[in-house]
């Protein structure tokens, strides 16, 4: 099986989606010539033609929102934003317009539209680019939110999105794009939303994460046994849906449980997995849910964000914490 | 004094808009009817089905069995003119909330409005074959869909031509710059139908913008700009049909700035007495736009007062079926809050529907 970095994995589901389905056109800023900011789509321009893959003017909100109409006219998009952060020039679009149209047209004017866009920490990049905004989203009904830790996810995860007949934000961590390699098989394969991944078996604690952070808490949970502690590790995959039920037997089989995120604390997906592992196994518990997030601060400068970031070691402390409690 | 010149001044004084038919129902001078009298007859009937079911809509609501709409009343041939020189069959209109004649000439069945209007999910449900996108309520929103709609279109070969329509308020949004910038880039087949029509609720046309025409926004884009007199049903069909050629041949966008008044209220839950000149609205009443085409018939002897009277009553009919179909539509359900929200409602939400429901029962 070859081995492929998330860029790769990801550029190989694009290419094999727009060989598969015809319907299938790429937009967004630099994604055409250049192969985006990231060389994502580096290619598939010159591959495809300027017909399939289109360098957009600079403008997040009629890039999501013409995709939108893209849809409607029989196409199926697949639309870049450079970064998460610059979807707020598009949050009407993707929130109210793109993720609510099945439900207030009763399903004659459905979405099936693919937003990607890198997003997360630790890559030095400047102001408002790194922010992980994720849960931001899960307050839209309608779309649905992947975000992929390894190549081999994305690709499948990709090849569903594209596929979904509704729409969904796949959101690619930024520090894994390179760094993060894996074996991929060649030819087509899906994963369905909604079901997480066991990263690790353990029968101590359980460490809930997502895109980059369940790499955090692989690294966590090595050094964890080497001091005979055994943690299980789960990759939710896609946060809407949630795999509730893979959640709550994740979390009973320790009963003790630890959510890493790079979003700040407050109203993040983090505080809505710890609500939902507090309402279905409230009595499987051995110990309060703890969460591993940097404060509720903004992103700041790359000269302070190796502070900011949640860390190895901060997983291993708060894990401490959970078990002596 | 200045040292330079900048070469790209505004202008001074409003550009005359295009005009065909005067307020006496009289083609100006030199020009020849754009259309034929059966497709003005049909025109006039159109546009009073919007005013009359306005009318309807209007006493209703104040009894209380409606919800908050937007009137048309006023710019009835500001919606339909444009509108006539689609195509049905092949092309779109992506509406904002006021253009009710233009959507039953598209074909949307007078039960969906009613049912709309009485707040009914299954009223936003545009019938299948029917070349109109959902209501939009969010200003300006709908243009970004208008423009990826008509470039589709194109990218699949098809011949198809956009339209969305939106007012002077709705241009003051960035969806409305991105969009146009966009179209003229792509060069593709979409007419920007903005409709001036003088007021976004209270706010005035000066504060909405400081150019004396909103058709000159068009030279930035790098596409033509039409200003036409938004109550004369034949400049508005004669622009568009130009506009649409063009669009049609591959040319590339519209901008049309259709020059209106909107004679009653934003929606029936505002109240234009507080901010409308009593005396302008009086001017406006005499520029009506359905009694200009109707004059225009009746001296050919094609139209007269025993036919306005009887068709009133035949839409006055229509209409009351419309919402008596809308007051007996079976009872909305509590499962409807999770149909449609995806395809196939996932195992999370249907956790959550179990719940709800009982909760609730």
């Amino acid at each position: 099986m070859p081995q492929m970095n998330m860029v790769e994995a990801i550029r190989d589901a694009l290419k094999l989606e727009m060989l598969r389905d015809e319907r299938v056109v790429l937009l967004g800023q630099d994604v055409g010539h250049l192969g985006g900011v990231f060389r994502v789509t580096d290619g598939l321009q010159q591959f495809f033609g300027p017909k399939r893959v289109f360098d957009t003017p600079l403008a997040e909100a009629v890039i999501c929102g013409s995709a939108l109409g893209l849809a409607f006219s029989g196409l199926v998009p697949v639309a870049e934003i450079q970064f998460l952060g610059f979807t707020h020039q598009a949050f009407h679009q993707i929130c109210h317009q793109i993720a609510r149209t099945r439900f207030r047209s009763r399903g004659s004017h459905p979405a099936q539209v693919t937003i990607r866009a890198p997003f997360g920490g630790g890559v030095k990049t400047p102001e408002l680019h790194s922010d992980a905004i994720e849960a931001q989203f899960v307050q839209a009904p309608g779309i649905k939110i992947a975000l992929p830790s390894n190549p081999y996810d994305a690709k499948g995860l990709l090849l569903q999105a594209i596929r979904d007949p509704d729409p969904v934000l796949f959101l690619e961590p930024l520090r894994g794009y390179r760094l993060v390699t894996g074996e991929v098989p060649e030819g087509d394969y899906t994963i369905p939303f909604g079901k997480l991944r066991v990263v690790r078996e353990g029968t101590d604690v359980t460490l809930i994460a997502w895109s980059v952070a369940v790499g955090l808490c692989e690294r966590a949970a090595e050094k964890l046994a080497e001091k005979g502690i055994s943690a299980h590790v789960i990759d939710l995959r896609t946060i809407v849906p949630l795999d509730v039920e893979g959640l709550v037997a994740a979390v009973e089989k320790t009963g003790r449980a630890v959510v890493v995120q790079e979003a700040p604390r407050s109203a993040s997906f983090g505080s809505e997995v710890i609500a939902t592992i507090q309402e279905e196994c409230f009595y499987s518990l051995e110990a309060p849910v703890k969460r591993v997030s940097p404060p509720d601060t903004p992103y700041p400068l790359h000269g302070l964000e190796d502070h900011y970031v949640p860390t190895v070691d901060m997983i291993l402390k708060v894990v401490v914490e959970s078990l002596n409690a | 004094m200045a040292k330079h010149t900048p070469q790209f001044m505004p202008n001074t004084k409003q550009i005359e808009p295009l005009r065909i038919l005067d307020e006496n129902g009289k083609l100006l001078r030199g020009e020849t009817p754009p259309m034929s009298d059966d497709l003005a007859i049909y025109a006039v009937k159109t546009m009073m089905m919007g005013r009359g079911f306005d009318e309807k809509s209007f006493s209703l609501q104040r009894q209380g069995r409606l919800g908050t709409f937007a009137p048309v009343i006023g710019q009835e041939a500001s919606t339909l003119g444009p509108a006539l020189a689609l195509d049905p069959k092949r092309d779109w209109i992506a509406p904002q909330y006021r253009e009710l004649p233009a959507l039953l000439h598209m074909g949307l069945p007078f039960e969906s409005i009613a049912l709309y209007r009485l707040g009914r999910q299954a009223g936003a449900c545009i019938p299948e074959g029917v070349h109109v996108l959902p209501h939009q309520i969010s200003l300006a929103a709908q243009i970004p869909h208008a423009v990826g709609l008509g470039w589709g279109l194109k990218l699949q070969g098809k011949d198809g031509v956009s339209m969305a329509f939106f007012g002077d308020g709705a241009s003051s949004e960035g969806d409305f710059h991105e969009s146009c910038n966009l179209a003229g880039v792509m060069k593709a087949p979409v007419i920007f139908l903005l409709q001036d029509n003088g007021w976004a609720i209270s706010t005035p046309r000066a504060i909405q913008t400081a150019t004396t025409d909103f058709a000159a926004r068009a030279l930035g884009y790098g596409f033509p700009g039409f200003a036409v007199d938004g109550n004369d049903l034949f400049a508005l069909y004669a622009a568009t049909t130009e506009a649409v050629a063009r669009a049609r041949a591959g040319e590339g966008p519209t901008l049309i700035e259709s020059r209106t008044f909107r004679m009653w209220a934003h929606t029936t839950a505002d109240d234009p007495t507080r901010y409308v000149d009593p005396k302008v609205l009086e001017q406006w009443k005499k520029k009506d736009p359905i009694e200009r085409v109707q004059k225009y018939l009746a001296a050919k002897g094609k139209w007269n007062d025993a036919m306005t009277a009887q068709f009133k009553e035949e839409v006055a009919a229509k209409v009351e079926k419309a919402y008596e179909y809308g007051f007996n539509y079976p009872p909305s359900k509590v499962e409807e809050i999770f149909e449609n929200v995806f395809a196939t409602i996932t195992p999370q939400l249907e956790r959550q529907r179990a719940r709800h429901i009982a909760l609730r029962s």
